[in-house]
């Protein structure tokens, strides 16, 4: 195998991740905006970026810390966000189980949604791409996505700077969730786990230190994963 | 404000947790498959705490002293419905803060 191919490999896993920076910059922008409008500095802000690199928990996080809850609950909620990552990390296991640990320390790192997606489809579809191949298109489909994350997480951060509080910036965290969520309702069992994670989180509301919001989650999990399965039962019989 | 020590705990936490999520099977447990159950409800982590943890903040607004405020609730609603429809997060989010604004201008 020639140094060569390994490029076009890792350029095509490049091309395919590219379509991805229309939601990494604009999500990247706004964290970088509520996360000043939070009260953090620009070095708070990047080292949350640089080290978390997973969106929907930093704005899980910032949420959860405006609205004063136990440190421990932020953390147990911005990590449960996160655990669909496991699934991730599981899914890459048979393709690249074998490299070397460094670059699999080093893959994690950089395991994003949608640059996982990419990858893992490709994978799936080709299954007979070398081990080095495969290793090459996962780090293309990451490079047009991560280097954003953080570059778009300063400009919105320096932005933030200058907006004045009458926009109602309160409720840009809301929105971004919402506008998070929106798109993930790809089927019935997703649709179901949402309502009844907005659901119980309202009835729950009474419960002490937040904890309303991690019983409604798993509750809103279970749902999911029953309709998933009763659906496929109900396929299974036709 | 969010305090600092908090604050501080929370960034280098989430850090080191997030990325042990990352590292597990790829790195440590290696070879092994998760069982299909357990797979069948990580599918639903995401959509399972994000719609619950803003659920609140949009009936009880901390801006409105935690008074419905029919402003935000339509916001959400068109906010959704954009999200879904044009399955686009900017446009989602322009939208929801444009139907606010406009909502507000028109019952004030």
């Amino acid at each position: 195998m020639t140094s060569n191919t390994l490029k076009s490999v890792f350029w095509s896993g490049f091309r395919d991740g590219s379509p991805f920076i229309l939601v990494a910059v604009p999500f990247a922008l706004l964290f970088g905006v509520i996360s000043i409008d939070a009260g953090l500095d620009l070095v708070e802000t990047m080292t949350m970026s640089a080290l978390v690199v997973a969106g929907a928990a930093q704005f899980t996080a910032i949420s959860l810390m405006l609205d004063h809850a136990p440190t421990f609950i932020v953390l147990l909620t911005a990590l449960a966000v996160n655990l669909r990552l496991a699934m991730y990390s599981a899914a890459l296991v048979p393709h690249l189980g074998k490299t070397p640990f460094w670059l699999r320390a080093l893959m994690a790192y950089f395991m994003v949604d949608q640059a996982f997606a990419v990858a893992f489809k490709k994978f799936e579809e080709q299954p007979a791409m070398s081990q080095a191949h495969k290793i090459a298109y996962y780090f293309g489909c990451l490079t047009p996505i991560v280097p954003l994350w953080y570059v778009f997480s300063y400009v919105g951060a320096v932005a933030g700077q200058k907006i004045p509080a009458e926009l109602s910036l309160d409720f840009a965290i809301p929105i971004c969730f919402i506008a998070l969520t929106a798109p993930m309702m790809r089927s019935l069992p997703h649709f179901v786990a949402a309502l009844v994670s907005v659901a119980a989180t309202l009835a729950l509301i009474w419960v002490p230190y937040n904890l309303g919001l991690i019983i409604a989650a798993i509750l809103a999990m279970i749902a999911g994963a029953q309709v998933e399965l009763w659906l496929k039962r109900r396929a299974a019989h036709d | 404000m969010i305090d600092k020590t908090t604050l501080w705990i929370v960034i280098v936490g989430l850090g080191i947790g997030t990325y042990l999520i990352r590292l597990s099977f790829l790195g440590l447990i290696g070879g092994r498959e998760l069982p299909e159950w357990v797979l069948r409800h990580l599918r639903y982590t995401a959509v399972a705490v994000m719609p619950g943890l803003i659920a609140p903040l949009i009936m009880w607004p901390s801006a409105t002293g935690g008074h419905t405020d029919p402003a935000r609730l339509v916001a959400a609603v068109a906010a959704f419905a954009i999200g879904m429809w044009r399955k686009s997060v900017v446009g989602a989010v322009l939208g929801g803060m444009i139907t606010l604004y406009a909502v507000q201008y028109l019952l004030t």
